[in-house]
């Protein structure tokens, strides 16, 4: 029982940050309806400049307080997620206006091989660090219930925190404010949003900067905990199932989503898994998404989509 | 023009619509709609925008499925009519926002309309050779013959995407009428178009109508093509059927005359 | 003045439906099948072979299958190189595991297994379509990229994980030279082409090509979405499952799993965007392009980079291959989503009229 609720546990957490990442596909897909298949690649630039910069910037201005280098780090990296959306809307999002769902999705795939390869140009190729001081130690929680306790990883739990309060704020955001409500306006019908004064160009910068603010912290987590590597791009493939899960015009049905696959993907892993010879994580998360689209194609939480003639 | 009307055998009821309601998420586009369709004949329906006139079409062709009623189709029963089932039981159709395939040429286009007539399999197609090349060249020729008919002989290898409003309008009635079917739904074949082009649209109804004896079922605002050409006109308003009846008759339907000009009932 | 049409007038339908109907293009492509047949093995080295030719012809003949699904039926996949690989080991159990199997057949039913897999994973279509769709292929890229490495059955127990074929014969021919490599994989290509060719412009070509250009209507006129749908999944699968067992057997001689990687999906879907969907020709360029743009930028960037003083590392040179792909799948989807394949037609287009363009 214990471990079961370990492995349980493990897998909220692991699912937390694919809801993260899923978050950054949802909000995107909102306003654009765009699917954004850069995600991951916008999650490893992101924190490859977050790494980058906290390593330059004490050298350039000459102190060494590690926190006054992160909060600097984060600001420019913030900063240059910005320049990426606005360069991205008027580059690349201008042009499209009202084109297809699948030219759109092609052409993140685009964006995708062209922010890893001017990131790993700028930023280096090796594989960094991000020290934000998390605590690694884990932890043994609820001795008094199970005999032995439950080992829980701290950093595990306040990545999910973190995870958890940027979800509630981008939620508020959504539901609460003008910009939100002009969002959602956006994502319904382009022209007609455009047409009641709603700056078009404006509101996708914002939602591209929103979603590489997603992708920045979600960057930081995994990077801190893995290292910024290459390898952070392919957290998209990882997430997609969790959009399809969840809906892909769902906050909520992307945090839920995240929490099912996560903790579908370690209870496969550690009880069916060694049946069939181990690291079936990936598709079992696949197959699951992929199950439940034949059944429910717009997701739990999405809206069902009407044909009309 | 009357006097086609007047030499045509009508027939027996070919299609009958009965207590048709359909409704999208608690919205109802028709309510409790009946009518039929009698053989050889031109049955208009009309009515405002939004009266459910299209939603009308897309329930005989099996577009959309009524939550209540039934389409009875030469005595045989449908519940749930397919687009399968009405094409292969001889029902096509034209668009209202033309649905042509606008990656695909004219004459493509057209021999789209022929698919249901070819027998080759995929592996005679992959070699071409033989039976595949000479079914492809049998239909060309049916296919010509259409182009030849509505005159459209100097476009067939243009992309469709590239053709005026008028031209694609042609197409698509003869990507339908490539179906050779028994029954034709129009869906506002007019809008759009100029006096010249109606007439000659006007034309190519009646002479399909009058040559093929092929039974048409169509949408259309204008009012005084409507009046010309139709033998029978079914009026609907906000989903619910308000008239039926002759051209003279729908015309001094009070009731009618009220939905046109916005009088309060 | 030379490439003009002027006074070739058809007298039958079955002229006006020829593959090539101006006869200049068809000596064009004349002339271009001879040189790749006796031209090219005369004037090409063991390198180029290698690294350019032999590439691009099987990877053209993958790209021409993801162009009937993507192309011609608008069916979006990003699991081609899945279904390579189940082209691969289907045909590489098949020539291990059944005494005297041909070469030629054990591809053709790589092929023929490819085919069934996609039929397979091709279901979800008949609900879904766009991203969705990418999303039930990419399923397929993960679960055969975890089968073919954990399954100990397919890869005959081999400890190592990686299978290997060696002897190539086919007819009493032995393939072994480059040369003969290439000579078999062009003539598979050719024939392949000409089938796919007679294929796009018939029947089921045209049920594809609406269902892609507008589903709804496709129905109404009698074209079952199911069929037209699952047999583009099963043409398009069973070629690229030929390519898969091809770039196995023929090019790489003994793989892993690893060769048939998403990576490798991703480059094929961008053979076709770049070089033309909907459009055999297009493949080719694609193939061609892609193929030939690494090897390019690995002689031509650092050189360049000399000549300003900056020395730049085979590292710098893959990160700049992606910035170039990046854009150039984001130029063509904007400016010409019809890629070089349209590009090539108008310049068809302007020269029919030049030197007097009005």
């Amino acid at each position: 029982m214990g471990f079961f609720l370990e492995t349980l546990i493990g897998g909220l957490m692991a699912g937390m940050l694919y809801s993260l990442v899923a978050l950054g596909f949802v909000l995107i897909y909102k306003a654009s309806g765009v699917f954004n298949f850069a995600q991951g690649a916008m999650v490893l630039f992101a924190a490859l400049a977050m790494a980058r910069f906290a390593e330059w910037i004490p050298g350039w201005l000459g102190f060494e307080n590690q926190v006054l280098a992160n909060i600097l780090a984060f600001a420019v990296a913030a900063a240059v997620m910005f320049v990426v959306a606005w360069l991205i809307e008027r580059l690349v999002l201008r042009h499209l206006v009202n084109q297809e769902g699948a030219t759109l999705l092609m052409v993140t795939l685009g964006i995708a091989y062209l922010l890893e390869g001017i990131g790993q140009s700028l930023f280096g190729d090796n594989i960094y660090s991000i020290d934000v001081g998390m605590p690694k130690d884990p932890v043994l929680v609820l001795e008094g219930m199970f005999p032995g306790g439950l080992l829980i990883n701290k950093e595990d739990f306040i990545a999910a925190l973190i995870a958890a309060a940027l979800v509630a704020a981008l939620s508020l955001f959504f539901q609460k404010t003008a910009t939100g409500r002009a969002l959602r306006a956006v994502a319904d019908d382009h022209q007609a949003a455009q047409s009641i004064g709603i700056p078009l160009a404006r509101i996708w910068v914002i939602v591209w900067f929103v979603a590489g603010i997603a992708a920045l912290v979600a960057g930081i987590i995994w990077g801190s905990k893995l290292g910024v590597q290459f390898s952070l791009a392919t957290v998209a493939l990882r997430a997609l199932p969790v959009v399809i899960l969840g809906g892909l015009t769902s906050v909520p049905g992307a945090i839920i989503g995240g929490l099912i696959i996560g903790v579908g993907e370690k209870l496969s892993e550690v009880y069916i898994g060694p049946l069939v010879g181990g690291g079936i994580e990936i598709w079992f998360a696949y197959m699951l998404a992929l199950v439940f689209l034949l059944f429910r194609p717009q997701g739990l939480f999405g809206e069902k989509i009407i044909d009309r003639v | 023009m009357a006097e086609t009307v007047s030499e045509r055998q009508i027939g027996d009821v070919v299609l009958d619509l009965r207590n048709i309601s359909l409704a999208f998420g608690g919205v109802n586009a028709l309510s409790d709609i009946s009518f039929d369709v009698r053989e050889h004949e031109i049955r208009a329906i009309i009515g405002p925008n939004g009266a459910g006139k299209s939603s009308m079409l897309n329930v005989i062709n099996g577009v959309y499925q009524p939550q209540q009623g039934e389409v009875v189709l030469r005595g045989q029963r449908f519940e749930k009519m397919s687009p399968g089932h009405a094409a292969r039981a001889g029902i096509a159709r034209t668009f209202q926002n033309i649905a042509l395939f606008k990656g695909m040429s004219v004459l493509d286009n057209i021999m789209t309309g022929r698919n249901l007539k070819m027998k080759s399999n995929i592996l005679q197609q992959a070699v071409w050779w033989g039976p595949a090349q000479r079914e492809e060249l049998a239909h060309r020729e049916k296919v010509e013959e259409i182009i030849d008919f509505l005159e459209i002989q100097h476009i067939r290898k243009t992309p469709v995407g590239r053709l005026p409003y008028g031209l694609q309008k042609r197409v698509d009635l003869g990507r339908a009428l490539a179906m050779e079917p028994s029954i034709l739904l129009l869906d506002e074949p007019m809008a759009g178009m100029n006096i010249e082009e109606k007439q000659d649209m006007s034309r190519f109804i009646l002479d399909v109508n009058d040559q093929l004896g092929t039974t048409i079922v169509l949408i259309e605002h204008d009012m005084g093509v409507v009046m010309d050409i139709s033998d029978r006109i079914v009026v609907l308003d906000y989903g619910k059927k308000i008239g039926d009846d002759t051209p003279d008759e729908v015309r001094a339907n009070p009731e009618v005359i009220a939905a046109y000009l916005g009088a309060s009932h | 003045m030379i490439y003009r049409e002027n006074g070739q007038f058809k007298t039958s339908y079955a002229a006006d439906q020829q593959i090539f109907p101006i006869r200049q293009d068809r000596y064009a492509i004349a002339a271009l099948l001879v040189f790749a047949f006796v031209g090219v093995p005369l004037l090409a080295d063991e390198y180029m072979f290698r690294a350019i030719l032999i590439p691009f012809l099987i990877l053209g003949l993958a790209a021409l299958g993801v162009n009937i699904l993507v192309g011609y039926c608008g069916q979006i996949t990003l699991g081609a190189g899945a279904f390579m690989a189940v082209g691969a080991y289907a045909a590489y159990n098949f020539l291990a595991r059944v005494d005297g199997m041909p070469l030629l057949g054990a591809l053709l039913l790589g092929g023929a297994t490819a085919a069934v897999a996609g039929i397979v994973f091709g279901v979800p279509s008949l609900r879904v379509r766009g991203l969705y769709l990418a999303v039930a292929t990419l399923a397929a890229q993960f679960f055969f990229d975890w089968a073919f490495l954990r399954i100990k059955w397919f890869t005959l127990d081999s400890s190592s994980g990686s299978v290997s074929v060696s002897n190539l014969e086919m007819f009493g021919w032995t393939i072994n030279s480059p040369v003969e490599k290439y000579l078999f994989c062009l003539g598979l290509l050719a024939v392949f082409a000409l089938l796919a060719k007679n294929l796009v412009r018939g029947a089921i070509g045209r049920q594809w090509m609406a269902i892609r250009d507008m589903d709804v209507a496709a129905e109404v006129i009698g074209i079952r979405p199911m069929y037209a749908k699952l047999s583009a999944f099963a043409v398009s699968s069973f070629i690229v499952g030929v390519a898969g067992a091809l770039w196995g057997f023929v090019h790489l001689g003994s793989w892993e799993p690893a060769a048939f990687s998403v990576d490798r999906s991703f480059q094929l879907l961008f053979m076709v965007i770049i070089g033309g969907m909907g459009s055999i020709m297009g493949s080719f360029f694609g193939a061609a392009f892609i193929v030939v743009l690494p090897i390019f930028l690995n002689q031509a960037l650092p050189w360049l980079g000399n000549l300003v003083g900056v020395s730049i590392s085979t590292v710098g040179v893959s990160h700049s291959e992606f910035i170039i792909f990046g854009a150039l799948i984001v130029f063509f989807l904007i400016v010409e989503p019809h890629g070089i394949a349209r590009l090539w037609s108008t310049a068809k287009e302007k020269l029919r009229l030049w030197p007097f363009p009005h």
